[in-house]
């Protein structure tokens, strides 16, 4: 892996000159509702227009803003037309959370394009729906090492770890702009200076550090781009003996107060015709036992059978 | 919301060049032509223009949050007719509730000058659907312009004042999602003091009744022609010359896409949407071979060249469905044989990409509401807002949605209609109760139906960002001013049977909504917390799951909170659960759902 500036065009001048690009420079910012995607593309616009560029940068607020996913296409150079970026054109894709990153990577142009993630999971909630015994997690599979074989220059790297380290977790969005800084050209001082007017003013240190850190990561990585410590494995279940869960319920203690009806986390439960206890639907029991715990009368037993036994009545 | 932290204008010495947001550079716009009276009713894409105008000097302009749209739009007609510039603004389906005013001042046109930005939502990134309001101009017959960039947004602005007074009409100034929300340079200018007019007496031409209202409607037909006549003009039509095989009509931020893709083409760049300019049509089309229309939505200019007898492509090519992009013009392009198709990728990604959809924040006060309402086995009419998240899993429990103040009414029909199987409960938030709420509610006990109404106050409209509304007791610059009290709203329209409760309180939510869907008759359940993110980020003391004591029911799960995920430890086979420290706000709701009390406050912070 080479270290390159994704616009070839732009890198005329020494550093500090206004250099500006015919063809627009592309970079997507892609995260979570939170996370800071519009500010950190608010930085790269205001420093991309202090350069002399055309800029257009655009995002969709509202629904995203509750923990769903949000992007932020950055467009600059002489003239800039559509506010988006085409699908297969970004020269930086830029994730502030990895499966966010894996998301937008067909945006990413592979030929010449650089991919920058944060290793760092927000696992939503709808990954952890899967009630079946050994269920795994929901999350992308994929691991830095597997993406970072499918683009020409990728960076993957714990930038939430590095910002804890330098004591805010805050400024992992900084760190991912040092690294950003290095595929862009544009000087260090002037990262700097915008990067300070966009922070608190108790935050300007630490801040101008995670950048720093970033910087010096991405150069020191050039050729791997794989931060090696992070443990990227996703829990496993331990090797458990697939069970078949069963309810019992004794229905001359049933007092019809309807507890487990209304409390089973899958609903499987509802009062007969005599407003007795039943399971109205077994398939979708569990085995989680909140019935059995609820019940005020001792009435439901589960019981965890072999997954094999065909044996359709057990009396416990 | 980042756009408000940045001032769009409130300092007096600025850079001439701006980066602004669309939304931003309409305020601007607004700002500048002199307006002293704007009015509106948040609603995503459009809620940041009345923000960004309350960041400039009262002194110079009133800026007020508006009950809804209407109210809204009659304000500002007020002020017209008191003959100061007005303005307001609303998102697309806002002009359904305004359109009934619009139809009538349509008629009267302005003193001073009267200006309307509706903001479209093509792709529904955050609506109900996709309405075009091109066909709202056509129908009330007023010009509607249609700007493709912020800095066009601006210049438009501030033009629509003037075309408003010179050809005494409202004007529509029409954005769309991905025009407000795009930030690009703008070049600004200065605010002009434009002098307040004295009132107008002119009954015929101000007060619509049928005598007066026929004279009118015959010179509505007279101001198309003349606006016509306007828009064949620079700036409203301007042409761009390019190669005379291909020629296309486009407009709005289609526009840029179609320069990205074709910038070879001749280019008939349209800045008003209606009416159009017949004989510039005409002509553009004439001058090339194959002539296409670009447009986002409905084929309104596709339609119009049709209507005139013109050979054009159009929506055989490009979505009349959806938001527009530089690969869908591009494809359309390419099936047109107009453009070679792209080089495939060369290898599948095969990335199957994270199911992520939004939900509602962690300590929602929402969650609770709803988890109770599902154990009622409730058939719920659902309304607009944060809480339409609810519909989906885990809660599951709202069973309709359609517009502003719909589930209240909705509820009384399914009660009129004889659906008796469950008890039938409307939700909805104080913001939309007041915007449209009450008068089902009066409705209700007027016609004495058997529904229970859950207000969930969480004393902001939460779903647009955090806005103030009448019942947060304070205005859009902080001003303090008249608290609405629910209860007394609802005692004073005859509802008999009103109780207030905080829904963090799992076990009084409950007493008060089996008593509630109980009750014979109108009953009224206040869900009263405020919302966690606005207009103050709560935070107690985070929770903790004893991964000791935990049997790993995932009964906590249930609310949906994004706090909540599963740990890497196991029971049973099924995964144990954890809380996030840095999203809990310590609600404490899940503690109360759990049946192990494994989840307890955390040490720490205790």
């Amino acid at each position: 892996m080479t270290e390159t500036t994704v616009n070839e065009t732009a890198s005329a001048g020494a550093s500090g000159e206004k250099t500006v690009a015919e063809r627009p420079t592309n970079v997507l910012i892609v995260g979570v509702g939170g996370q800071g995607v519009i500010m950190v593309s608010k930085v790269l616009a205001t420093l991309a227009q202090a350069a002399g560029n055309q800029v257009k940068q655009s995002e969709v607020h509202g629904m995203a803003k509750r923990g769903g996913a949000v992007f932020s296409h950055v467009r600059f150079g002489r003239k800039v037309f559509s506010p988006t970026i085409p699908r297969g054109e970004a020269d930086v894709l830029l994730a502030l959370e990895w499966a966010e990153g894996l998301r937008w990577l067909p945006y990413l142009n592979r030929a010449r394009g650089v991919f920058i993630a944060d290793t760092q999971r927000i696992v939503p909630p709808f990954a952890c729906r899967n009630r079946a015994d050994g269920a795994p997690l929901g999350y992308s599979r994929e691991t830095p090492k597997d993406i970072l074989a499918k683009v020409r220059t990728g960076y993957a790297l714990n930038a939430t770890g590095i910002a804890e380290s330098l004591g805010n977790r805050r400024a992992a969005n900084t760190v991912l702009l040092g690294v950003l800084s290095t595929a862009l050209d544009f000087a260090e001082k002037d990262w700097l200076k915008v990067i300070e007017s966009f922070v608190p003013p108790k935050t300007v240190e630490v801040n101008r550090a995670a950048f720093l850190k970033g910087r010096e990561w991405a150069e020191r990585h050039a050729d791997v781009g794989l931060d090696e410590d992070v443990d990227f494995s996703l829990p496993s279940p331990p090797a458990v003996e697939p069970k078949r869960p069963q309810v019992f319920i004794e229905r001359a203690w049933c007092k019809s107060c309807d507890i487990c009806v209304k409390m089973c986390p899958e609903r499987c439960l509802e009062l007969d015709e005599k407003n007795i206890a039943r399971m109205k639907a077994p398939e979708r029991c569990t085995g989680c036992r909140l019935c059995e715990y609820l019940c005020p009368d001792f009435a439901i037993r589960v019981l965890r059978l072999p997954a094999g036994d065909s044996q359709q009545e057990v009396r416990p | 919301m980042d756009s408000l932290k940045t001032n769009a204008g409130a300092q007096k010495t600025e850079p001439a060049i701006r980066p602004l947001m669309g939304n931003e550079a309409i305020a601007r716009g607004a700002w500048e032509a002199g307006v002293k009276v704007a009015s509106a009713y948040p609603g995503t894409p459009s809620t940041e223009i009345l923000e960004n105008l309350a960041r400039y000097p009262a002194e110079d302009i009133s800026v007020e949050w508006a009950v809804n749209e209407k109210v809204a739009l009659d304000i500002a007609i007020g002020a017209s007719f008191a003959g100061v510039r007005a303005f307001c603004s609303m998102k697309h389906v806002g002009l359904n509730v305004a359109a009934d005013a619009l139809m009538s001042q349509t008629y009267i046109g302005v003193n001073g000058g009267l200006v309307i930005t509706v903001c479209d939502d093509p792709g529904i990134h955050s609506s109900q659907n996709e309405q075009d309001t091109r066909i709202y101009a056509r129908l009330a017959m007023v010009p509607c312009l249609e700007p493709a960039d912020a800095q066009e947004a601006y210049e438009l602005v501030k033009t629509a004042f003037d075309i408003s007074e010179e050809y005494d009409t409202p004007v529509i100034v029409r954005s769309t999602t991905r025009l407000s929300h795009t930030r690009s340079p703008v070049r600004i200018g200065e605010r002009e003091e434009v002098p307040r007019k004295p009132f107008e007496e002119n009954p015929a031409k101000n007060v619509m009744i049928p005598a007066h209202a026929r004279q009118r409607h015959a010179r509505l037909l007279e101001r198309e022609q003349r606006l016509k006549e306007l828009f064949a003009q620079e700036p409203f039509s301007r042409i761009e010359w390019g190669r005379k095989d291909i020629g296309v009509i486009t407009l709005g931020v289609p526009y840029s896409y179609v320069k990205e893709v074709l910038p070879e083409a001749s280019v008939l760049k349209l800045s008003a949407s209606w009416p159009l300019p017949e004989d510039r049509l005409r002509e553009f089309a004439e001058s090339v071979e194959r002539l296409f229309v670009v447009e986002e939505l409905e084929p309104i200019v596709e339609d119009e060249l049709r209507r005139l007898g013109i050979a054009v492509e159009g929506k055989v090519w490009f979505p009349r469905t959806g938001e527009l992009s530089p690969e869908i013009v591009r494809d359309g392009f390419v099936a047109a044989g107009v453009l070679e198709p792209p080089p495939a990728a060369e290898e599948e990604l095969d990335i199957e990409p994270l199911v992520r959809p939004p939900v509602l924040c962690a300590g929602c006060p929402h969650m609770s509401t709803y988890n109770v309402l599902r154990t009622m086995n409730a058939r719920v009419a659902g309304d607009i807002g944060c809480y339409t998240l609810a519909a989906i899993e885990p809660l599951k429990a709202i069973d309709t949605c359609v517009s502003m103040g719909s589930s209240i009414a909705n509820a009384i029909g399914m009660a009129r209609a004889g659906y008796n199987e469950r008890p039938i409960v409307a939700t909805i938030g104080d913001s939309t109760f007041l915007h449209a709420g009450i008068p089902p509610l009066i409705d209700a006990v007027y016609n004495n139906v058997n529904i229970t109404v859950v207000i969930l106050d969480n004393s902001i409209t939460a779903m647009t960002g955090g806005q103030h509304h009448p019942g947060t007791g304070y205005g859009i610059r902080g001003n303090k001013t008249h608290k609405v009290d629910y209860e007394e709203i609802c005692r004073a329209v005859g509802v008999k049977w009103v109780r207030t409760v905080d829904p963090y309180d799992l076990s009084a939510l409950f007493k008060a909504l089996r008593e509630a869907v109980e009750y014979k008759g109108v009953s009224v359940v206040i869900a009263d917390r405020p919302c966690v993110i606005d207009p103050v980020r709560i935070t107690g003391p985070a929770m903790v799951v004893d991964q000791k004591t935990c049997i790993a029911c995932q009964a906590c799960m249930n609310l949906g909170c994004p706090a909540l995920t599963w740990s890497d430890e196991w029971y049973e086979g099924h995964h144990k659960v954890k809380i996030d420290p840095g999203l809990c706000i310590g609600c404490a709701v899940c503690a109360q759902i759990c049946p192990t009390t494994s989840i307890q406050p955390s040490q720490a912070d205790t």
